[in-house]
């Protein structure tokens, strides 16, 4: 299958190639740019007039919901509605039921995927067995036969700092990377919101910044002593972002990513208990948002997540404190990313290689998130200027809890290529 | 989404009474003048009108309290209204029957008014948003977040002795952190207009940016005392020390506890409330709670009127001048 794509502007952040030229894929790899390679002769032209293509977009944080909650979602429904967001490849962290602490689930998830055919799941491992914090997880089979690209416990914080110390000093010696969860569950627990002016107004009980940046502080000296690699998912806190900048410049194996949410909302979004707003860690004040925006324009956040969650409606539909945290976010990654350059925060260039070719890096992936020859044809393309609304029933995934509904947004995804094969078109109906 | 476009109706008037926050002081007067024209009527032989005849009215609780729901029961007895108490236990919720079913399962039996009472914050606003556009929610406390119409009674008491709010000073004592008396009280009062709000507790009880409410803090009850108009004391209850949040009752005592010489440090005539149940010799002294200076029994009266007040308003059938005190 060759497939050639015509009039787009190509951008890609790996090497700082912008140019309108055209893109040559065969065999579900990129051939060429700009010149046919000899005899080249496509199968398939799309036209992209107008548009952008980048690299399929690499998500770090997404939450299938199969197995073990298939009325939330299911690996089908979900990677469609990655794919109509213009993600290629998902990461997948192992707080499924079963718990991704052994190969067979890790293998059953990537077999659905690939059986849907919308886009590339990569799991992450258990750190620890069950994510019950005690035994250390085989990391090493799970790396080897299960296809996954690190270990992580997910959001269920390790109550042992021993625990945390070795899965460490272990995971180093598989040469795997850890994605932490920063989160010191003494002082968050049976919280819902950011311990600050919303919970003051709404009697919630808050959740501390201190709840994070404790975690993040106790984590960075364990890193430190262990050599572990360590991505930090989603940070809240201005004051972790800065953190752990620090540690970076040290020289320290760390990266960290953000998620759309918090780029955008902070917590006065909630209002009076939108229970769409109820997230973990939790929307923080507008300085946090501001710091995490920097973070981002400065570099030291690599990684810009959906921290997809969908819910069914139940889930949303009780007392703020009794909903279920989570955002369904697939759809509105790249709109809400581009929003970003349009206010100002950083150059379309350097947003795109945070959805791409930085967290392709973060997962050890050297063929992905790149326009370069030789590189698995994942691509995203998409129309800059247009502007849609957000109208949750009529996103893809079986999640319609977004707290952005009524948003207008700018830049729509019009084809998605998975190994060079056209998974989603917004020409086709949906 | 705000709490003042779910409360009011189009034309502005009360249709949900949820959270004093955003409401005007036109609308908070209001209810303490209607609930002045209802305050007789518990002193006459026939304690009874006939404004909300025909309606029915059901007490939902998910928490238990007698002193609320038998104000709420009398002030619905009182206006001729049909009264359902409901006390569901919340391991009742949990059998597998969500919040709404149950709701829409009373809705089916046309009742006209939810008096709710929950754990959660932000209970009775969720109800609100959901239930039949006729039926009227009101708030007698959820979770930490706002119990109205005892901050409303606590105005109506205020205003009896000290009719004048803006030359009022005020403290607060206690655990504001976890308290909704104390959060709609603060509100109440800095929409009534009253110029100095003091919140008088020990770091721990007092919830961050606390001052954004509107509210002076202390540390100190002696500091915090001095001058004041009126002390509002609050339940101190007896799970706060297991969080850390306090050492004991004796030492809570000891520094925050109101008696009879700490309380000179008040103007002579300050009045001293309580919002019951009362704990003596850990929040306040058996002294001050039975002293001169204590209208907490007047609150308990006020309340009934307070609460027919309210109940009459959101129905839309507040007393017309005169029916009142036939």
């Amino acid at each position: 299958m060759r497939v050639r794509i015509t009039n787009g502007r190509l951008l890609n952040p790996a090497d700082q190639y912008d140019e309108i030229a055209d893109l040559f894929i065969a065999d579900g790899r990129i051939v060429a740019r700009g010149t046919p390679p000899d005899g080249f002769s496509a199968d398939q032209t799309i036209d992209a007039s107008g548009c952008i293509v980048t690299p399929g977009l690499i998500d770090l944080s997404v939450r299938l919901r199969e197995p073990g909650q298939e009325h939330k979602g299911t690996v089908r429904s979900e990677t469609r509605a990655a794919a109509a967001g213009g993600i290629t490849t998902l990461c997948i962290p192992p707080d499924t039921d079963p718990v991704i602490d052994n190969p067979a689930v890790a293998e059953l998830i990537i077999r659905r995927a690939e059986d849907a055919g919308y886009a590339r799941v990569i799991p992450l491992g258990a750190l620890t067995q069950a994510l019950a914090g005690e035994q250390l997880a085989e990391m090493a089979l799970l790396r080897d036969q299960g296809n996954c690209a690190g270990v992580s416990n997910a959001c269920r914080p390790l109550r042992s700092t021993r625990v945390m110390r070795r899965a460490m000093e272990y995971a180093a010696s598989c040469r795997m990377t850890v994605f932490l969860h920063a989160d010191e569950p003494s002082l968050s627990q049976h919280g819902c919101v950011h311990e600050g002016l919303i919970s003051t107004r709404l009697g919630l009980t808050g959740i501390p910044e201190a709840a994070e940046t404790v975690a993040v502080a106790r984590e960075l000296m364990l890193i430190e002593q262990t050599g572990v690699r360590a991505h930090f998912c989603h940070l809240s806190t201005a004051h972790s972002a800065q953190m752990i900048a620090r540690a970076i410049h040290d020289g320290l194996p760390v990266s960290m990513g953000v998620t759309a949410n918090h780029l955008h909302l902070t917590e006065m979004d909630i209002g009076f208990f939108n229970s769409q707003c109820h997230v973990l860690p939790p929307l923080r004040t507008q300085r946090d948002r501001e710091g995490l925006r920097s973070a981002v324009a400065n570099g030291h956040i690599q990684a810009i997540c959906s921290d997809h969650q969908p819910h069914d409606a139940d889930a949303k539909l009780a007392p703020f404190a009794e909903t279920e945290p989570g955002i369904s976010g697939l759809e509105t990654l790249l709109p809400l990313a581009l929003r970003l350059v349009d206010e100002g925060v950083l150059p379309l260039m350097d947003l795109l290689a945070k959805l791409t070719i930085q967290p392709a890096e973060i997962l050890g992936l050297t063929d992905s998130g790149t326009l370069e020859q030789g590189a698995r044809a994942d691509l995203c393309i998409f129309d800059p200027r247009q502007h849609w609304v957000v109208e949750p029933e009529k996103l893809l995934s079986a999640g319609k809890n977004t707290p952005f509904a009524g948003w207008e947004l700018k830049g729509k995804v019009t084809h998605t290529l998975l190994q060079g094969r056209l998974v989603f078109s917004s020409e086709t109906p949906r | 989404m705000s709490t003042r476009q779910i409360q009011l109706d189009s034309g502005g008037q009360l249709h949900h009474f949820i959270s004093i926050e955003g409401l005007s002081r036109e609308i908070l007067t209001d209810i303490l003048d209607t609930a002045e024209n209802f305050a007789t009527v518990g002193t006459r032989q026939v304690k009874k009108v006939p404004l909300l005849r025909g309606k029915t009215i059901v007490n939902l609780f998910f928490e238990p309290s007698t002193r609320t729901r038998t104000t709420f029961e009398l002030a619905a007895k009182r206006l001729s209204a049909d009264v359902l108490n409901l006390n569901i236990s919340t391991s009742a919720t949990s059998k597998g029957e969500s919040l709404l079913d149950m709701l829409h399962n009373l809705e089916a039996m046309h009742c006209d008014m939810f008096v709710v009472r929950h754990n959660q914050s932000g209970a009775a606003h969720f109800i609100a948003e959901h239930v039949a556009p006729h039926i009227s929610v009101i708030n007698a406390g959820d979770g930490s977040h706002a119990h109205p119409t005892q901050a409303m009674l606590d105005m109506f008491t205020i205003r009896r002795h000290k009719p004048d709010f803006t030359s009022l000073r005020v403290a607060i004592i206690g655990d504001i952190k976890h308290s909704r008396v104390a959060r709609s009280q603060i509100h109440a009062l800095n929409i009534l207009g009253v110029p100095e709000v003091r919140v008088i507790g020990p770091q721990t009880l007092i919830p961050p940016e606390a001052s954004h409410l509107g509210v002076h803090i202390y540390h100190s009850l002696e500091a915090g005392l001095q001058d004041v108009d009126v002390v509002l004391t609050l339940r101190l209850q007896r799970e706060r020390m297991e969080g850390a949040l306090l050492p004991s009752e004796a030492e809570f005592f000891a520094r925050f506890g109101l008696t009879e010489a700490k309380l000179k440090l008040a103007k002579p005539d300050a009045i001293v409330m309580h919002p019951g149940p009362i704990n003596r010799g850990v929040e306040i002294d058996s002294a001050v709670a039975d002293g001169p200076q204590s209208v907490i029994l007047e609150q308990v009266t006020n309340g009934i009127a307070v609460r027919m007040a309210v109940m009459s308003m959101v129905l839309g059938r507040p007393p017309q001048s005169g029916e009142e005190s036939r």
